[in-house]
């Protein structure tokens, strides 16, 4: 990463690869498929440069296998797809999830259902992030709104799976993967990055899925001396399946809990206007876009309008909105999709959201929200 | 004579296998094989599917992956690319592989990256309850195919050879010997090695087509099998009904490692300058 211009006109899937190379990624498996190819083909240029290792797989199936398997031997791992591989690659999500492999999962939605709209942007999949694959089981979705934002969060997006060894989703969408903008490199020792946590233990104490404190096993990767099992089946802390109750009980809620206990480390989000605001707009990714564009506008309108910017989609910012919908009436949520955050938004704020929707492959422009917050009978 | 406890999880053990069951004949042979490549313990990993065979590793010392279903190769792919000092031995079954994973199964054969699969080849998924798998010869019944099965089958090992697998070999749970032979000669082969073992059910494949115990099928595979030396000079019409057994294919190719280093090295050395 020498010689890096300090800025760059790049799009939000090149600043995925690059920054996913910044994160120490050196092991990427993926199928070509619209919106999200050109993450692949970046990779197939610079993985082999830097010593790591780009593979083609035959579907996206494979895709999702081969990077849990790459990560099993220690390597920081990575596939990027969109809506109809993002489908197939569920089974091997619960996988990662029920058998603790970190990994990264780079989702550039495009209009569904099925193969739906391939070139146009969507925010349909972001229930299918938090619960597309069977079985309750842990995640944790991000979704950048820029270019810039991609970049930061691709990184952050590995620090988060590698911390708390769960699969993690980075929720693209058209717009956000394809508009070009300026990015001015940070330095890579800006961020910090986080590796999994390595046992301490020698191979005849090591349980590799032993209920810690943290609830977070140590890792050891393949090949090194720790000569243990890795199963999808329930099981217990040595790792072999096991049917008995009180034990899969026990992983069951750890494997979640593992997450709900970090979620004020995990969750992210931005306020902005909101101390004086009448009406909040929530919104992520590419239309958060617009919101910010709508917000300023109606502000010089005179409407008091605040922005309740989401990054971090799962874990869900629950306890903050519910905060917010203590001073705050109004509740408008903008989304490429039939509401399905808005859903999560009224669930914390106890009253109905006003939805601003698109299903038909446009995105949502400033005026679309504009006009509602007009409509707004304060 | 050799110690299995050596390789073995004993405090796993007894196993789920049923009695009669083939599994076990194929995880000792492994175990003998494995010993006889005197390849280090701690570099081999044993990667499975889902189903009777699929649940040898976990009996197994060595590093250990149990997977989704059909699965296991895609799994291997990875692991064996980011650490390559690892021996990779899928353990798959006919179902694991030729069904549900027949997509992963050509295209690694295809790609040619160094591992060793050894499919326990049973005619049946023995784990759901006896349901027919592309191995079921036709006629035969299953759960699912009481009138008996409308279905050609697949030959496992053609399609290997013909998907580009470099080494194909095929025993039976009766030529145990030969199978340790072949299983070792597996591994050390550097590319996608592929040894097909036929091995008794005799609980969902032999009960419903009345084909006797477990005994009976032992008698059937040791009259029913010809050796490839054989069924070289045999008239088509006489091993029509037959199995040939023995290495049906050894051929050297690029293998995927080496060739990707080697690109490697190149786009490296592009890069630096």
């Amino acid at each position: 990463m020498t010689n890096k211009p300090n800025a760059k006109l790049m799009t939000g899937n090149e600043a995925c690869a690059e920054a996913a190379l910044v994160a120490g990624m050196r092991f990427f498996a993926g199928y070509p498929i619209t919106p999200s190819t050109e993450i692949a083909e970046l990779l197939s240029r610079r993985l082999p440069q830097l010593d790591g290792t780009f593979i083609q797989m035959e579907d996206e199936i494979a895709s999702m296998a081969a990077i849990i398997g790459a990560s099993l031997a220690g390597v920081k791992s990575m596939t990027a797809t969109s809506g109809p591989g993002f489908s197939l690659m569920q089974e091997n999500i619960g996988y990662a999830a029920m058998a603790e492999v970190p990994c990264v999962i780079v989702n550039v939605q495009r209009g569904g259902p099925s193969t739906g709209l391939p070139t146009l942007p969507s925010q349909g999949d972001v229930m299918q992030a938090r619960w597309g694959t069977h079985g309750d089981h842990p995640v944790i979705v991000v979704a950048p709104s820029t270019v810039r934002e991609t970049y930061d969060w691709t990184i952050k997006a590995f620090n988060f799976a590698e911390k708390y060894r769960v699969p993690v989703i980075l929720l693209l969408d058209e717009i956000v993967a394809h508009i070009s903008e300026k990015i001015v490199y940070p330095k890579d020792e800006e961020f910090e990055l986080v590796s999994r946590k390595i046992t301490e233990k020698d191979p005849a104490s090591y349980l590799p899925y032993e209920n810690t404190d943290s609830d977070i096993p140590p890792f050891a990767e393949f090949g090194v001396g720790y000569r243990y099992h890795v199963t999808g089946l329930s099981h217990d802390e040595t790792g072999f399946p096991t049917n008995n109750p009180e034990k899969v009980d026990k992983l069951n809620r750890r494997l979640n809990r593992k997450i709900e206990r970090y979620r004020s480390e995990i969750i992210h989000y931005e306020e902005s206007f909101l101390d004086e605001a009448d009406i909040c707009v929530v919104a992520y990714g590419s239309a958060a876009r617009s919101a910010y564009r709508a917000a300023s506008d109606a502000r010089k309108l005179g409407y008091k309008v605040g922005i309740f910017h989401i990054f971090v989609l799962w874990p869900f910012p629950y306890e903050a909105l519910s905060q917010i919908a203590r001073r705050v009436k109004f509740f408008i949520a903008p989304e490429m999709n039939l509401g399905q955050i808005a859903h999560e938004i009224s669930c914390a704020i106890k009253r109905e959201v006003i939805k601003v929707n698109r299903v038909d492959g446009g995105l949502i422009t400033p005026n679309e929200i504009l006009e509602k917050i007009k409509n707004v009978q304060l | 004579m050799f110690n299995y406890d050596k390789y073995l999880r004993t405090d796993k053990l007894p196993h789920i296998w049923c009695t009669g069951c083939g599994c076990g004949i194929v995880l000792k042979s492994m175990l003998r094989a494995i010993e006889r490549s005197k390849i280090p313990q701690d570099d081999i990993a044993v990667v499975s599917g889902i189903g009777c065979s699929s649940r040898t590793p976990g009996y197994l010392d060595f590093n250990t992956l149990h997977t989704t279903h059909g699965r296991a190769i895609a799994f291997a792919t990875g692991l064996k690319l980011a650490k390559q000092k690892l021996k990779v031995i899928v353990v798959t079954g006919d179902g694991d592989a030729t069904a549900i994973g027949g997509n992963h199964f050509i295209h690694a054969a295809r790609r040619n990256l160094d591992m060793t699969v050894v499919i326990y080849n049973n005619y049946i998924y023995g784990m759901t309850g006896g349901q027919v798998s592309p191995t079921t010869p036709a006629g035969k019944r299953g759960s699912t195919a009481p009138y008996g099965n409308v279905e050609p089958a697949f030959d496992i090992s053609r399609l290997a050879i013909a998907a580009g697998a470099p080494f194909v070999a095929r025993s039976t749970c009766y030529h145990a010997v030969q199978l340790d032979k072949y299983i070792c000669r597996g591994i050390k082969k550097k590319g996608f090695s592929v040894i097909e073992v036929l091995s008794p059910c005799p609980t969902y494949y032999a009960r419903p087509n009345r084909l006797g115990n477990v005994v009976d099928m032992m008698e059937w595979y040791k009259n029913n099998s010809l050796q490839i030396e054989v069924a070289r000079h045999t008239p088509e019409e006489e091993k029509k009904d037959k199995i040939t057994i023995g290495i049906l294919h050894d051929t050297e190719r690029p293998e995927f490692c080496e060739v990707y280093q080697q690109l490697s090295a190149q786009a490296k050395k592009k890069y630096v300058e």
